[in-house]
């Protein structure tokens, strides 16, 4: 029999826990997808069908090139909008260009439950134990959220580190040591250890940055290359960066939150819009109350629950008194045009502030 | 000695150029088109500026560059202040309309919004992804009328009875127009048509949930058809403002932020023997193929952008060549 070597796509970081995950709970080989590049869009936009959303060209573009490689299990998990459907859409798209492969979607019905996730994964590996599944599924829920509290510090920070790239190589030494975690006290020694060294890097931080949130569709928010390295060069401009939207968020938070999210945007939306799109109308007001001077919207050509949300946040806006730029972003690779807008916004904001004091 | 400041706006399809005083007068200016090559329309620019003020006795004390290539040319000309057109723009309208609120702007390959509270922006927006009812689109359409598109503007004055043409998207009212053409009505009134659907379209895409307020002021090269800002007029109802100079707002306001900049180095304007070249080198060091453009004064490499990883950083200066 042929060996099995699994493969799935990128988003973020995100790749370490998952294939820590992966690593734990099959017998199987695991492939890492070759990080996203121009090479990747192209593949994947060639073969997608023209109106979907840039999300699922990345996904099928990372899907090829493992497959090229000689993965033969892909993995998927979407879910909340019509990302649901695109594990059956890829799956076909890919059979229909020849490959021999096994797919598997980690989410059932659009939703992600242990239940369902343990019954897919004795599939691949049949010896598996539910108190093994259970032990590692929660180890790694355990990672992703130290992640990305490490993640939600350097975010705030990174823009003022006084060493350029401090922040970089540090955490490229913490997903490094993750790796090789070996239960839930020793991943919590990691993390201490460098949130510890994390808050050691010497900043040159003034009490009154400006201060911009990112809020927006998910994978355009989390995947850098996606939004042309948006932190990125946020951070270049010196200004504090914060985004709600992470995997802990999506995954855990978000769940037993709904109803207090509802809440949060006010008298902005009565009932959910769908997806993520109420999170970040509430998440717009938090911030504008919060003081922020600015916010970025995030959203692929055609992302409904989020077109939905932009007409509201338009509203947000205006009344709470808070700049919004919207971006969408499709596979076009002009990556001047984003940068030009983003310059604008800064001097906006700049002035905004100036005026104020 | 009088100090001056020099501010240079590259376009896509114009180039402008001013002088400023220190009271922001101009003291010269000029417009042309970029034809495509913007290193060769600034050193066109920067020779017609140098004639303008010949004998003048004034010092340049700073050079600002803004437009969509300002990275490329700001390098060139060595520039104090290299900024987005955006606050440029803005900028520049304030120093000539100092109650402006709302500036409006068509121009060849892109349309935004400006709204001013207190002489300061406080939000904009720019179109994305599309460049629907900008001038490239008008003049693209010209010819298929075989008017000349300076004409334009007129012929839209003639008409009684504008003819609906759809504005959501350039696709669609391409064939709306040549349909109406063909079953017969008027070409002035299909002009006039043309420009409600720029407005409508830029209203209803730009400007979308902006609240416009008076004064407005409407620059950009469309601006200069009468046609569009009568049906902007009408639109608004309200007096729609657009300049003498007003293709040359995103100039004036570079220089001007360049004399905030308060350098006290000398500038020179001597650049027209100077052999400027760029090269695009593409880094085959990973599938992203970083396009990598690298920028020779008299072949010796002044500076290189487009590189996004470590990996480019060895496609630098010297090894360019071999690539």
């Amino acid at each position: 029999m042929k060996k099995k070597i699994i493969s799935f796509p990128h988003m973020g970081n995100y790749y370490i826990p998952i294939k820590y995950l992966l690593t734990k709970l099959t017998n199987c080989d695991i492939m890492l997808s070759p990080p996203i590049t121009k090479k990747t869009l192209e593949l994947g936009s060639k073969y997608s069908p023209d109106f979907v959303c840039i999300p699922f060209k990345y996904n099928l573009g990372n899907y090829i090139e493992s497959l090229e490689n000689g993965a033969n299990i892909l993995m998927q998990c979407g879910g909340g909008c019509r990302y649901g459907y695109y594990a059956e859409v890829q799956q076909q798209i890919l059979k229909g260009l020849g490959y021999n492969f096994e797919f598997y979607s980690l989410t059932e019905n659009d939703k992600l439950a242990a239940i369902s996730m343990y019954r897919m994964f004795k599939k691949i590996n049949k010896k598996l134990s539910i108190v093994k599944f259970l032990y590692y599924t929660i180890l790694t829920l355990k990672m992703i959220s130290y992640m990305d509290k490490i993640d939600i510090y350097i975010r705030a920070n990174i823009g003022f580190e006084e060493e350029e790239k401090s922040f970089e190589n540090l955490l490229k030494e913490m997903h490094k040591d993750l790796e090789s975690t070996k239960g839930f006290i020793h991943l919590r020694k990691t993390y201490i250890k460098y949130n510890k060294l994390f808050r050691k890097i010497k900043l040159n931080k003034p009490s009154n940055c400006l201060k911009i949130g990112i809020i927006g569709e998910l994978y355009t928010c989390m995947e850098p290359f996606s939004n042309y390295f948006l932190e990125k060069n946020l951070a270049k401009m010196n200004v504090e960066i914060s985004r709600r939207t992470n995997v802990t968020y999506l995954v855990i938070k978000k769940r037993f939150n709904t109803k207090k999210i509802l809440r949060e945007c006010g008298n902005y939306c009565k009932y959910t819009i769908g997806a993520d799109g109420t999170d970040n109308v509430s998440e717009a007001r938090m911030l504008a109350k919060k003081g922020y001077d600015g916010l970025i919207h995030t959203k692929p050509f055609g992302c409904t629950p989020e077109i939905g949300a932009m007409s509201i946040l338009q509203k947000v806006s205006k009344k709470e008194k808070i700049p919004i730029l919207y971006f969408t972003f499709d596979s076009h690779t002009s990556e001047e045009g984003i940068k030009t807008r983003l310059e604008a916004f800064y001097d906006m904001i700049k002035m905004r502030r100036e005026n104020n004091e | 000695m009088n100090n001056s400041y020099v501010g240079i706006d590259v376009g896509s399809i114009s180039t402008k150029g001013v002088i400023l005083d220190n009271n922001n007068k101009i003291l010269a200016s000029v417009y042309l088109w970029t034809e495509g090559n913007p290193i060769s329309a600034v050193k066109k620019i920067i020779k017609s500026l140098e004639l303008q003020i010949k004998g003048k006795n004034i010092v340049i004390k700073g050079i600002g560059v803004t437009g969509s290539a300002r990275k490329l040319i700001g390098t060139i000309l060595g520039a104090n202040i290299v900024k987005n057109e955006i606050t440029a723009h803005a900028v520049g309208t304030i120093s000539i309309h100092p109650d402006v609120k709302t500036i409006l702007e068509i121009g060849g390959q892109d349309s935004k919004i400006i709204i001013i509270e207190d002489g300061i922006v406080v939000d904009y927006a720019m179109n994305t992804l599309c460049a629907a009812g900008t001038g490239a689109f008008l003049s693209s359409q010209a010819k298929r009328l075989g008017v000349d598109v300076k004409e334009f503007g007129n012929i839209a004055l003639e008409s009684k009875k504008p003819t609906k043409i759809a504005a959501r998207c350039t696709v669609f009212a391409e064939s709306d127009l040549v349909h109406k053409a063909q079953i017969g009505y008027k070409k002035e009134d299909i002009i006039a048509g043309l420009c409600n659907a720029v407005v409508n379209n830029y209203l209803n895409n730009v400007a979308k949930e902006k609240k416009i307020k008076a004064p407005i002021v409407f620059q950009g090269g469309v601006s200069k058809n009468e046609g569009v800002v009568k049906a902007f007029e009408k639109e608004l109802n309200e007096k729609v403002y657009v300049d003498e100079c007003g293709h040359l707002t995103g100039a004036i306001g570079i220089a001007i932020l360049s004399k905030k900049e308060n350098s006290n180095i000398e500038f020179n304007l001597n650049i027209e023997n100077i052999k400027f070249e760029n090269k695009g080198v593409e880094c085959k060091k990973c599938p992203n193929n970083c396009d990598i453009i690298c920028i020779y004064k008299d072949n010796t490499l002044i500076d290189s952008w487009g590189n996004k990883c470590e990996k480019g950083d060895s496609i630098q200066p010297a090894n360019v060549n071999q690539v």
